[in-house]
């Protein structure tokens, strides 16, 4: 099948929905029957099945890296990023995108349907982690029939997806990048997450999590936990250089509707975040995040996690204004993977963007990506 | 930062033994380390503090991180090199002695080069004109320099003594010449060599002895 994919060249691309014959185990203990994965790829897998690239996406991403997305109409989320000339060069990769485990874009998530009982999962879909999704996304590029995927690349959430691969999947990947992400999710952003779920829980639409049944939707909750969110994305400076004290309107409303242009942007958030997203997908994934602890499964030595890495090129970015999964994050990450013997290679973005810089047009990050890719790729003998 | 038309860079891939680990701190675009690539098939990695030139490192498939000598050394494990190197670089970090103490805890030998303000034309100058000396090597003026700790060839050699480094070799590099190798403490060189090399370890380490050391009565 085509995607409409950005105008820029004929690229081929495709969509589908893995089905896994075996049941997935999770770490939780509990192991999910029927799993199902939707994916998209971009450019073709060459004779070797040397060029794959996986990309994973963040915690509210899904599979539509750079295609129209169905709910919004909008281009793919890293759509700048892929495209011929760009870092993620269809005309060279095989590249793959897929929605993670828990989500709500057609990969087997609290919304899909539970075998066990004919309804929606809701809250009896079983607690999972950011190691369970790696582990669903290796089942999938095995089931595309590739040994070693040439790169794993992501931001935030897909960040610390590319650092499990690395510790878990070692011997699978050729190279690795990752960006914006954090070993482990600091006390602080816990605290933000669990704002964010009490948001939603505490919609009456919500119904212990069980809406989808009852038919309702925990719109406002989801859209709270949407707007607080974001404000994490980006940094105070951004926040003021685009929105300042502005208002809405001429003068103050001497009530409760959005005076300030901050308030109608945070609203506008959350509202368009509902269309698209499921309220316990968010629950679930966020609790991941929550639960990711790197160094925790390794005796708490990060650097044991990364033993199994050799001389593997792996490319770590940070964002001088990302208060989120601050430059100290991903330093420290950078040192366990000296410690841990593989070919480090990190850059602090100058950026007063925020968390959210690793979406928006950052040439630096391009041009790093690009020339980090580009001769991984020579050592891998893609030309 | 250099002036010296990166005759060090000949020194440098001279010293460094085929295959080993290096690290080349403040690697800038990547020139010394695919070189010593190139030449010597080492495993190299870089600390460059500008992005721009990670950038360029990274388009021409080296190992690098962004970081400075003064903050981010910690961030490899102790004894992962064979050779550290700092080219030129000494002279502008905040720290000049722990940066030479945390050369020489990741890597068993520290090749270092820096500009000597023992040269004679740098004395002349300040001699003659009564300012700071604006010369090939140090080319900026005192107010925007990066040169925040300048030194000469005797206050490196007394360094290297109080932290009981070893000096394994030294080479003076002058007028864009090649490297003429020198005894640091010899006569004269603190006014000859414009800019100095040196290859050290630590005492205690297993390598050639000490080189004898003589009071330079013109020093």
């Amino acid at each position: 099948m085509n995607l409409s994919l950005n105008p820029s060249a004929e690229i081929s691309t495709a969509s589908g929905v893995a089905r896994f014959e075996r049941p997935l185990g999770l770490d939780s203990g509990a192991a999910l029957e029927g799993v199902e994965i939707a994916y998209e790829t971009y450019g073709e897998l060459n004779s070797d099945k040397s060029n794959a690239v996986l990309v994973c996406h963040a915690l509210t991403g899904d599979q539509h890296l750079a295609s129209i997305h169905p709910v919004t109409g909008k281009p793919g989320w890293w759509d700048r990023m892929v495209g011929p000339g760009r870092p993620l060069d269809p005309e060279r990769y095989f590249i793959i995108c897929s929605n993670v485990l828990g989500g709500c874009m057609g990969s087997t998530g609290p919304s899909s349907i539970n075998p066990a009982t004919g309804e929606p999962y809701g809250l009896a879909f079983p607690v999972i982690t950011i190691a369970d999704m790696v582990r669903a996304q290796a089942m999938l590029v095995e089931q595309l029939g590739i040994k070693r995927l040439f790169s794993v690349i992501g931001g935030s959430m897909g960040g610390m997806q590319v650092l499990q691969w690395a510790a878990d999947y070692p011997d699978r990947l050729f190279s690795a990048v990752s960006i914006a992400a954090a070993p482990r999710h600091s006390a602080q952003n816990i605290a933000f997450h669990e704002v964010g779920r009490q948001a939603i829980m505490a919609d009456p639409e919500w119904k212990g999590g069980d809406y989808k049944r009852q038919g309702s939707r925990p719109q406002k909750g989801l859209a709270v936990a949407r707007m607080a969110a974001h404000i994490t994305y980006l940094s105070e400076p951004a926040l003021q250089r685009k929105f300042g004290r502005e208002l809405q309107r001429d003068g103050l409303s001497w009530g409760f509707d959005a005076d300030f242009q901050v308030e109608s942007y945070l609203r506008h958030q959350g509202s368009s975040f509902v269309d698209r997203f499921d309220a316990n997908s968010y629950l679930y994934i966020t609790r991941a995040m929550d639960y990711f602890d790197l160094a925790a499964g390794h005796g708490g030595v990060l650097a044991e996690a990364f033993r199994g890495l050799a001389s593997t090129p792996v490319f770590v970015v940070s964002f001088s204004s990302d208060w989120l999964y601050p430059t100290a994050d991903n330093r420290t990450v950078v040192r366990a993977l000296n410690a841990a013997g593989a070919k480090a290679s990190f850059v602090e973005v100058e950026s007063d963007k925020g968390h959210d810089a690793f979406l928006l047009d950052e040439p630096v990050l391009d041009a790093a990506l690009g020339g980090f890719l580009t001769s991984a790729a020579t050592a891998r003998g893609l030309a | 930062m250099s002036g010296t038309g990166r005759e060090d860079f000949r020194e440098i891939l001279r010293l460094v033994r085929p295959g080993a680990r290096v690290l080349d701190v403040g690697c800038g675009g990547g020139d010394l380390l695919e070189m010593l690539q190139r030449e010597k098939g080492v495993d190299g990695r870089g600390i460059e503090i500008s992005a721009a030139g990670v950038s360029a490192c990274l388009a021409r498939g080296l190992t690098v991180m962004q970081g400075d000598a003064d903050r981010d050394l910690a961030e490899f494990p102790a004894q992962a090199f064979d050779y550290a190197i700092l080219s030129q670089t000494l002279q502008a970090v905040r720290e000049p002695r722990t940066v030479l103490d945390n050369l020489l805890r990741l890597a068993e030998r520290a090749i270092v080069s820096f500009p000597n303000f023992g040269h004679w034309r740098v004395r002349m100058a300040l001699m003659t004109s009564g300012r700071m000396p604006e010369t090939t090597v140090l080319h900026e003026p005192w107010w925007s320099t990066p040169n925040i700790h300048l030194c000469t060839l005797r206050d490196f050699t007394a360094l290297c003594d109080d932290l009981d480094l070893r000096i394994e070799a030294a080479s003076a590099l002058t007028d864009g010449r090649p490297a003429r190798q020198i005894d640091p403490n010899g006569l004269l060189e603190n006014w000859r060599a414009e800019s100095a090399l040196f290859l050290l370890s630590r005492r205690g380490g297993a390598a050639v002895p000490p080189l004898a050391g003589q009071a330079d009565l013109f020093g």
